[in-house]
């Protein structure tokens, strides 16, 4: 049995990415998911799956508030930001194997808010603040008595090795930065609409720490997404042009829970996982349209078009060079903005746009004729997913 | 009257609150000594400090010393106030090093070592600070006998 081509995307919704909400994330939630089974044409009786992120809300509260009555399946994914992506494949498999026929996919935080309040503790650190977490022990007792608590610090020893190993100008990751912003600019609901950027601005802004620059830090923000996947069967009798799950995958690097201790740090999740779900879509992922590439920094974006097959070790500076990850360009990147420039949302947002892509249905941001696109995700200490969706013919 | 509620408090620097093997590995450094987990089957060494050997499957194994020297791995330089405890180092390097062992430990960087002067695989040394009975900080020095 393949799960390649059962099922589909066929509702997706999001919030306003913003900084400072008067809504509760739970009725964020809760409103998301809804806006989402009314975008797919569905009611709350045709749920029988829900996948809730981890650490924010149980399944049990969303399932009750929504008055899905006939829960059949339940799980959750706990890959930080790689979750979202791999949330499809649990999907997808649930679908295929005729477990749970309509399951809602949501994820929602107060990314800045709660941040503000009092919780410095967990800035920026990528996770929800609660549950048990495979990087606790690891930061608390080797990282932090070094100064190191943030992803900005400890992803930045990869990339700092990274940078100096293969030659990469700043103005490699200086280029995902202004592409994220220029695309942001195209989108009513970016957080940094209104406010573009230039590789000078991104070259001359301070340190955070080395190699990265504020720009290369993506935005706490409060927001929710919400998508439901079916069967393909299903959902041709649906409103929106379905976005087929043709291939899925994730993995997980060894151990997951030290980034130092790896044969090879600079060897992510995302190299083997890549492979397999191109080759369950039966494509080379130089046949996709559009990359919506996980960005909680710049530099992630780098060795992930690497790990995807997209360019070789090292050479993702050339590869977004001139224009190529633009709108225009051959491979458009992060067309609704990204973590950097649309905001934080666990990288859900990414799966919405990339279903919005395939729709055709993304405005002035819409990249013509849009047929397949490759979504990935990113999390801990480096967790890797990826899904690629195809316009149903 | 022994402490003065407005004088403003100096935090410290965050310390491990190790337990188990972790307690084990800091009260090594406690003493001022650099040891690993080294398996007593395949004789692999290991950090972090893990109950079994990842390599063989052992539960046979030594806290063996470590030479100390080493090369620069990888490291960053933290410009930004992510730790109050470390505010008034800033900027300052978390050093990455891999000891001849085989192990990678991280490392502040000694005051008298530039990050400046910091390249891959500069040969360095870590010592210890030691802080307590139970518990000493790595820290990356200059090699002394550059090769
Ligand atoms: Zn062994």
């Amino acid at each position: 049995m393949s799960i390649s081509g059962a099922s589909a995307v066929v509702g997706i919704a999001e919030t306003d990415y913003v900084r400072g909400s008067t809504v509760s994330n739970l009725e964020r939630m809760l409103r998301t998911a809804q806006h989402a089974v009314a975008d797919a044409g569905l009611t709350m009786s045709d749920v029988d799956g829900v996948i809730p992120p981890p650490g924010f809300v149980t399944v049990e509260e969303l399932a009750a508030n929504l008055g899905i009555e006939s829960l059949r399946y339940s799980s959750t994914i706990a890959m930080g930001g790689a979750s979202s992506t791999a949330t499809l494949q649990t999907a997808a498999m649930a679908i295929a194997t005729g477990v749970a026929h309509t399951v809602l996919c949501v994820v929602g935080w107060d990314g800045y808010s709660a941040m503000r309040s009092g919780a410095a503790a967990t800035r920026g650190t990528d996770r929800p603040p609660s549950g048990p977490n495979p990087m606790t022990r690891t930061l608390s007792q080797y990282y932090r008595p070094y100064g190191v608590r943030v992803p900005a610090q400890f992803y930045s020893w990869l990339f700092n090795r990274y940078k100096l190993l293969h030659g990469v100008p700043d103005e490699a990751a200086g280029a995902v930065a202004v592409a994220c912003r220029n695309h942001a600019q195209l989108n009513e609901r970016a957080l940094m609409r209104g406010r573009p950027l230039t590789l000078d601005d991104y070259l001359q802004a301070r340190w955070v720490a080395e190699p990265l620059r504020l720009f290369d830090c993506c935005l706490e923000t409060d927001a929710a997404c919400a998508i439901v996947l079916t069967s393909v069967e299903r959902a041709r009798d649906l409103r929106h042009a379905p976005a087929v799950v043709l291939g899925v995958a994730e993995a997980h690097p060894y151990p997951a829970d030290d980034l130092l201790s790896r044969r090879d740090p600079l060897r992510i999740a995302l190299s083997d996982a890549a492979p397999r779900a191109f080759a369950m879509a039966g494509i080379s992922p130089h046949e996709v349209d559009l990359l919506e590439i996980y960005d909680c920094f710049t530099y992630v974006v780098l060795l992930q078009l690497e790990a995807l097959g997209l360019c070789g070790p090292g050479e993702a500076a050339g590869f977004v060079a001139d224009g190529t990850i633009g709108l225009g360009g051959r491979y458009p990147l992060n067309t609704h903005g990204g973590l950097l420039s649309q905001g934080h949302m666990w990288g859900m947002n990414h799966v919405v746009e990339l279903v919005r892509q395939l729709r055709h249905d993304a405005g002035p941001a819409q990249v013509p004729n849009a047929e397949i696109g490759v979504v990935t995700g990113w999390g801990d200490f480096g967790d890797g997913s990826v899904a690629v969706l195809a316009r149903a013919r | 009257m022994s402490k003065r509620a407005d004088q403003p408090r100096v935090p410290d620097r965050p310390l491990p609150r190790p337990e188990g093997l972790d307690a084990e590995f800091y009260a090594w450094c406690g003493r001022g000594e650099l040891r690993f987990q080294r398996c007593g089957t395949c004789r692999a060494w290991r950090h972090l400090p893990r109950v079994l050997c990842p390599s063989c499957g052992s539960d046979q194994w030594t806290w063996e010393p470590s030479t100390g020297r080493g090369v620069v791995w990888s490291w960053t330089t933290t410009h930004q106030q992510f730790e109050s405890g470390m505010g008034s180092r800033l900027p300052y390097a978390s050093v990455v090093v891999e000891l001849e062992e085989g192990v990678r430990v991280v490392a502040l960087l000694a005051d008298d070592f530039a990050s400046t002067d910091l390249r891959l695989d500069l040969p360095v040394v870590v010592e210890i600070e030691v802080i307590s009975d139970e518990i000493g900080l790595l820290v990356c020095g200059p090699s002394r006998h550059h090769p």
